[in-house]
């Protein structure tokens, strides 16, 4: 009999064998993983693993539990513990003073970055660490960024108390070789004081533009000259400050020969405030100051709007995020923490279970199983042995090794990856809103020349108001104003359904994408798990828990994988465990001899990544075969991609897949396998040559490159304290099946920036028609500014939130 | 007549400490973290003042 099992099938077919043995789940009390050994227990509490247990035991010690009042199970489950000393680096001075902020004689002041930090919970909890050791003094987190200003007193902790202690409550710190670099990029406000100044002035212009506008007794001149100097005083701070960055723009593009939309609008900026100082002294009116101010505070808003950036996410992470501060080094038959950037050729580095290994070394001492999917993008670890080669970037699973360092940490091989700049820069499209501008730049100024040209035969002291005139009623700052508000709203709906874009641009680049090109490893498939079918005789309840028995004995991914696959509470004893490495596992279960493995025991053949076959008895029972596990809904989303994109699949990984990549994604998709990361970046790089616009997805270092020169480079996260290489966007990986609608509302984007703008021609056609005949009086230019950059802001705010809405995204 | 530029000054006066408040509240980084204040607020008065000198 033969049948093969899909894992969805395949675990309530065994789920029903095991029923009698599996017990209901229930959620830890601290973290809400489901607790499959309901043992762990304090008093009524049920917990899912020992280190869940011990971090309640602390917070309810200090009378904090608050923390599970704040929100429901708030804790991050403790089951991969760090390793005990894996702090020790910080007791290293040398290293201590590189990372903490400020030292005295009393006091030390580090900041440390706390990817797990969460919730309200997380902020209650460290913001009382104080309770939790008598050594540290306060505790202060900045959420955004993820970080918190820890003072702790010298005489009662150490750096590295103050690290063990965070880690014990299950908030490690995330110590990085970054965190080497001096400067932090302090946040940019002088954007919300401009906008600040321009409100103020604004609006204090526009209250005592009032006699104007009503019109004030002859009698009462004085008075309405202190209202005009007033307003001039006031509009200067705009003129002057707040208004600078249109100035800095339109001077670059007039560097640059590019005519950008900033230039028109300065010019605007500028004929206004002259026009307007001009009136004031030669006493002919009260000038535009309101209308002048306000459209530069409207402008700010937009762009304030517009770069609201993703401050907790960070695009520009480069290999040194990644790698640890320090690793230990033998020095003198001493184990010796060694800042990275001091290794040197021929060290020995000592790598612990589950550490990175930082630099391109031989391994000298223990057995190594590396796990390379985050730089080749190879879904299994990798076997090397003693005098093999092990690469910067990957990690090592299985006990501890030796490497002796054979190129330094900047020089490796992941890291030359990085400092590669002298690939070609991608091309950076221009945005059609420069394009629009040009043209409405162009009609505006033809209008102005009639205008002048009709004057100057009747009436040339006119020319000068009505030229003016036009100039400030038609600035394309509504064209300006419903862009930035369009992107701004755009980018919060995606970042609400948890896709977010490095900066505006982005959008555009998205809707001009016509190449879809997707790693296959960690971005089609989820990371660390695989599904398992099996083909041959059905197994029984004893033969399942006696293969899970032998299987949980050995640490082969496979194995394990096979192990954590059914659910078995009881194990019965192994006896007689022989691991072949490469090969298979052997022993006695039950009195029955059992092997698990290549297809025969002992022959040479080794075992296929993908097929472990079992033996009871001599007999071949059936085999297991292990695939990658497709995110849900992958093969919907390349039908749908397929559609209106060329697609691709390029992977690191072998070509055990092709088969059902090919039937997932339809004949015309490119299918690309055992691509280096440089392999990655120049089929992206070819494809840009043909004239086509790339999007690349991508999860790991190996996509780096690739993202870098693509044309829109999107990182998939798992979680959003994952770690993603730089690139123009993050997209959680759940989100993954939606970016087919994602990309659509990038194109509507343009659309309803074209419709807002249109309507503001509207506006702009009436003030025209005063203008042309020198006739805009103060009061309709204050009247038609605000109610047109008002309907722009609506009606922008409103077709992208009926857009959201219509192909059912959060809005 | 003269009352006018009084309550002129006195108005800009007004406004003008407030948009000195704003400043001061941007200088004091009030628009970097805006998750942490709020959701102190709601702790309990036994949470020790955080704030350091």
């Amino acid at each position: 009999m033969r049948n093969i099992i899909r894992q969805a099938s395949g675990w309530c077919y065994f789920a029903a064998y095991m029923s009698s043995t599996v017990k209901q789940a229930v959620q830890c009390t601290h973290c809400g993983e489901p607790c499959h050994n309901g043992n762990i227990t304090l008093v009524d509490k049920i917990f899912c693993c020992e280190g869940c247990r011990m971090v309640y035991e602390i917070i309810n010690d200090n009378g904090l539990c608050r923390y599970y009042n704040l929100n429901d199970r708030p804790g991050i489950t403790q089951k991969d513990l760090a390793r005990r000393d894996k702090f020790a680096f910080l007791d290293d001075g040398k290293i201590a003073a590189k990372l903490i902020s400020f030292k005295d004689e009393n006091q030390t002041h580090i900041t440390f970055y706390l990817p797990q930090m969460h919730c309200s919970s997380c902020l209650y909890l460290l913001e009382n660490l104080h309770k939790l050791h008598a050594g540290v003094v306060s505790a202060k987190v900045n959420f955004t960024r993820k970080e918190a200003d820890i003072v702790f007193e010298n005489t009662k902790a150490s750096l590295r108390d103050v690290a063990e202690l965070l880690t014990a409550v299950g908030y490690e710190p995330y110590i990085s070789l970054n965190d080497l670099k001096e400067t932090r990029p302090a946040m940019d406000r002088t954007q919300i004081v401009r906008l600040g100044i321009a409100g103020f002035c604004f609006s204090n212009i526009m209250l005592m533009s009032f006699p104007d506008y009503l019109g004030i007794d002859a009698s009462e001149e004085g008075i309405r000259g202190i209202f005009r100097i007033a307003n001039l005083l006031l509009s200067l701070p705009v003129f002057f400050y707040a208004a600078l960055p249109f100035y800095e723009s339109s001077w670059k593009g007039i560097k640059h020969k590019f005519l950008n939309i900033d230039i028109p609008i300065a010019l605007a900026i500028i004929i206004t405030f002259i026009r307007s100082v001009w009136e004031v002294f030669s006493g002919a009116g009260g000038g535009y100051f309101d209308s002048m101010t306000g459209i530069v505070f409207f402008m700010l808003a937009g762009r304030v709007v517009q770069d609201k950036t993703y401050r907790q996410l960070s695009f520009d992470r480069d290999y040194s995020s990644y790698f640890p501060v320090a690793v230990s080094v033998w020095k003198d038959k001493k184990e010796i923490p060694t800042l990275l950037p001091e290794i040197k050729v021929n060290d020995t580095m000592l790598i612990h279970h589950g550490e990175l290994i930082p630099a391109d070394g031989l391994i000298i001492k223990g057995k190594a199983l590396i796990d390379y999917s985050f730089v080749t993008g190879e879904s299994l670890p990798v076997p090397k042995e003693i005098g093999e080669m092990v690469y910067a970037g990957g990690k090592q699973t299985e006990g501890n090794i030796e490497v002796m360092v054979i190129k330094e940490v900047n020089q490796s091989y992941l890291t030359s990856l990085w400092n590669k700049e002298d690939q070609p820069h991608k091309q950076k499209s221009v945005s059609f809103v420069h394009r629009v501008s040009k043209y409405f730049t162009g009609i505006v100024i033809l209008i102005a020349g009639l205008a002048a040209a009709y004057w100057a035969f009747h009436d040339p002291s006119r020319i000068w108001t009505a030229v003016t005139a036009v100039f400030i009623i038609a600035c394309p700052c509504a064209l300006l104003l419903s862009n930035s508000f369009t992107n701004g709203h755009i980018l919060n709906i995606l970042g609400r359904n948890r896709f977010y874009l490095r900066k505006a641009s982005v959008l555009e680049d998205i809707a001009h994408v016509d190449h879809i090109v997707f790693d296959k490893t960690g971005t089609l498939t989820s990371a660390g798990e695989q599904e398992i079918g099996y083909e041959g005789q059905e197994l029984t309840d004893t033969q399942i828990s006696a293969v899970v028995a032998l299987a949980s004995c050995s640490n082969h991914p496979l194995s394990k994988a096979l192990a954590a696959h059914f659910p078995v509470s009881e194990k019965p004893a192994v006896q007689g465990f022989k691991e072949y490495p490469g090969k298979g596992i052997e022993g006695f279960v039950n009195d029955h001899w059992l092997w698990i493995g290549a297809a025969q025991e002992g022959t040479q053949k080794k075992i296929a990544a993908t097929t472990v076959h079992i033996r009871f008895e001599n007999q071949d029972t059936g085999k297991f075969l292990f695939s990658n596990h497709y995110r849900k809904s992958v093969p919907e989303l390349l039908q749908t991609l397929g559609k209106s994109y060329r697609l691709s699949v390029i992977s690191g990984d072998n070509n055990a897949e092709m088969q059902r990549l090919r039937r997932l994604t339809g004949d015309k998709t490119t299918l690309l396998f055992h691509q280096k990361p440089e392999d990655k970046l120049h089929y992206i790089q070819s494809l840009q040559q043909k004239g086509e616009k790339v999007m690349m997805i991508g999860d790991g270092l190996n996509d780096a490159g690739a993202l870098k020169q693509s044309d829109a480079g999107i990182a998939v996260s798992e979680q959003s304290n994952n770690f993603t290489p730089a690139s123009d966007g993050i997209i959680a990986a759940k989100q993954l099946p939606l970016l087919d609608k994602f990309i659509r509302l990038s194109k509507m984007n343009r659309k309803i920036v074209l419709a807002s703008f249109a309507l503001s021609v509207l506006y702009n056609v009436i003030g025209l028609y005063f203008a042309v005949q020198a006739d805009l009086s103060p009061l309709i230019a204050a009247i038609l500014m605000p109610s047109s950059s008002l309907s722009i802001v609506l009606l922008s705010f409103g077709a992208s939130n009926i857009g959201a809405r219509l192909m059912r995204l959060e809005w | 007549m003269a009352v006018i530029v009084i309550l002129l000054l006195a108005s800009i006066s007004v406004a003008g400490l407030f948009l000195a408040a704003f400043l001061w509240s941007v200088k004091s980084g009030q628009f970097e973290d805006d998750f942490s204040p709020p959701s102190r607020i709601l702790f309990d008065n036994d949470t020790q003042s955080s704030t350091q000198s």
